[in-house]
């Protein structure tokens, strides 16, 4: 029961940030339905970010206090990161928009391979490493030895997704622009003759959905207090995966798809094996893919006309 | 002078206005798919404060003109004006938000938005502002659509899709208003629903409608003047009831539509 309970707090954690990363994949799926391959990069990318930030505030601004010090590195990373996603969008996947399906695909798998060597190249192999922050947390209970831990990092992560899926749910439903997006989505040729640019919407999806990346990546560095130019492949595929899992092209899909995966893995460590986490989390989508083609929460593909 | 004449004249008055000054001037225009000519040298002109129907037959090109002035696909010679501006580069946005509105072929609501969010999508151009008035206002032409208000659009039957198509495109306050087949596939009491409502937004609200249609009798009947497309080109043109009277477009289109369209052409040449 006492690992039960740590596990699920662990696991959660890491679906949190699973499920950030996939929203991205879902919003550019369900706006242009590509599969944007360069979305867990981007993520990398926006750990590095997140990474030379801390060290300018801590080491060469002697900035001590921890919460200020994210505060600002969010505030930095977001943007920065966005822009990226913008610019992707910009020079590797509008040019191919019209061009045949599998066009914009290899394209996006050009810029993985291209922003992984890139971050290799400048920041060097070596994984980088930050001295540990927001150390401590809250005993739940304890028993036979056994203390069950939330940590203050996994209650900060916890609590900004949630922040941020409220109030990210809140623009894609409720604002102007959330409407000509799921418009977008729908029907694109309509939604021009409305008036509505779509381009720009597009371009405001993958600005959003890298911003998102960009809380995970900060998040994450937090978490691990390490990354290395490799980590946008594995947490990429599996956000994916929560993507594809949940439903692609469904928000809450993604969400649930992240913790999902994120507790199959932790469960699956601490009860059998840790080498054969990620046999599990992908056989645990083959199986549901299998039963359920279009995920849990993904809409079957009927619609009355 | 006889009733008749006098309608004749207005009619002609109202044909010399739309040339000099035009609301929506389609002039010379080719359009392509690929390297198929959908649309070849068409003239149509629209005048303020008139309805103007263009019929013909399945796939003579009518909905790729309606498209063309949207500039999608844009026309690969020829012009076309709006208001005096030249539209013909422009991207399809950039033109709604000049003010011409359009209800699409196949109504193209957005199945998964409720009736009010399709709503709120057509009044996008002025974000918000007077967005309960004009709601009122095309409820009240369709008062069907404001018992649905929370429905989402993909489970409504087809006339009340098409309601919300032209209630969608009314609610950007659009001086030009396109139809695209609105009375496709709907039983007839709906179609003389939706051709009762088309008529009073131009009698009472003067708005400018340029409708395209099949059924020729209901389109010549409500519009002041018509066009016939045949196979991408225009080939008669005049006052509705003009062409009402036509043995050509009688015979084409009128009685039974058996006879081949080209032979309009033919007995046009």
């Amino acid at each position: 029961m006492d690992v039960f309970v740590q596990q699920l707090i662990n696991g959660l954690t890491l679906g949190a940030i699973y499920g950030l990363i996939a929203i991205g994949y879902t919003m550019v799926f369900g706006i242009i339905g590509m599969v944007n391959f360069a979305h867990g990069d981007v993520f990398m990318v926006s750990t590095f970010i997140a990474l030379i930030g801390f060290l300018i505030l801590t080491t060469w601004l002697g900035i001590a206090s921890v919460p200020l010090a994210l505060i600002v590195v969010l505030l930095v990373t977001m943007p920065l990161t966005a822009l990226w996603g913008w610019a992707i969008e910009r020079v590797a996947y509008r040019p191919l928009r019209g061009s045949f399906r599998l066009a914009p695909l290899i394209s996006a798998i050009g810029v993985s391979i291209f922003l992984s060597n890139f971050v290799q190249v400048a920041q060097g192999a070596r994984n980088k490493p930050t001295p540990p922050m927001l150390n401590g947390g809250f005993t739940l209970f304890e028993r036979d030895g056994y203390a069950v831990t939330l940590s203050y990092k996994q209650c900060l992560i916890m609590a900004v997704t949630v922040i941020l899926l409220a109030g990210f749910w809140y623009l894609v439903q409720r604002t102007a622009f959330g409407r000509a997006q799921r418009a977008c989505e729908q029907d694109r040729r309509m939604a021009a003759l409305l008036g509505i640019d779509v381009d720009r919407t597009i371009s405001l999806t993958f600005v959003l959905g890298a911003a998102l990346a960009a809380v995970a990546g900060v998040l994450y560095l937090l978490y691990y207090g390490v990354v290395s130019f490799s980590d946008g492949f594995v947490p990429g595929v599996k956000a994916f995966t929560a993507a594809v899992l949940g439903g692609i092209g469904s928000l809450p899909g993604a969400v649930l798809g992240g913790l999902i995966i994120g507790l199959i893995e932790t469960f699956w460590s601490a009860y059998f094996s840790i080498e054969y986490k990620d046999v599990a989390a992908f056989s645990i989508l083959a199986i549901v893919l299998i039963f359920m083609p279009s995920g849990i929460l993904g809409r079957a593909e009927v619609e009355k006309v | 002078m006889s009733v008749a004449g006098i309608n004749v004249l207005v009619e002609e008055t109202r044909a010399r206005q739309a040339a000099a000054a035009p609301l929506l001037a389609v002039e010379g225009v080719s359009a392509y798919y690929g390297s198929v000519a959908a649309l070849r040298d068409v003239d149509i002109a629209v005048g303020e404060g008139e309805i103007v129907t263009l019929i013909g037959a399945n796939g003579a090109g009518k909905s790729t003109l309606m498209m063309t002035i949207f500039g999608a696909p844009q026309a690969r010679t020829g012009r076309i004006r709006f208001a005096g501006q030249d539209i013909t580069r422009l991207p399809t946005h950039a033109i709604a938000r000049l003010g011409i509105a359009q209800s699409p072929e196949g109504r193209r609501v957005f199945p998964r938005m409720s009736v009010q969010e399709n709503l709120q999508m057509g009044a996008s151009l002025h974000g918000g502002r007077h967005f309960a008035e004009d709601l009122e206002r095309v409820c009240t032409l369709f008062p069907r659509l404001k018992e649905r208000l929370q429905q989402r659009a993909g489970t409504m039957s087809g006339g009340e899709q098409q309601m919300l198509a032209i209630a969608r495109a009314l609610m950007s306050r659009p001086r030009l208003l396109l139809l695209d087949e609105p009375s496709l596939g709907l039983a007839p009491l709906v179609v003389k629903q939706i051709f009762g409502a088309i008529r009073d937004l131009n009698r009472e609200a003067g708005m400018t409608i340029f409708l395209v249609e099949q059924n020729a009798y209901h389109a010549l009947k409500l519009a002041h003047r018509g066009y016939v497309l045949v196979n991408g080109r225009v080939t008669l043109s005049g006052s509705g009831r003009a062409l009402l009277d036509d043995p050509a477009v009688k015979a084409a289109y009128l009685e039974g539509g058996i006879v081949e369209a080209s032979t309009i052409a033919e007995a046009k040449a």
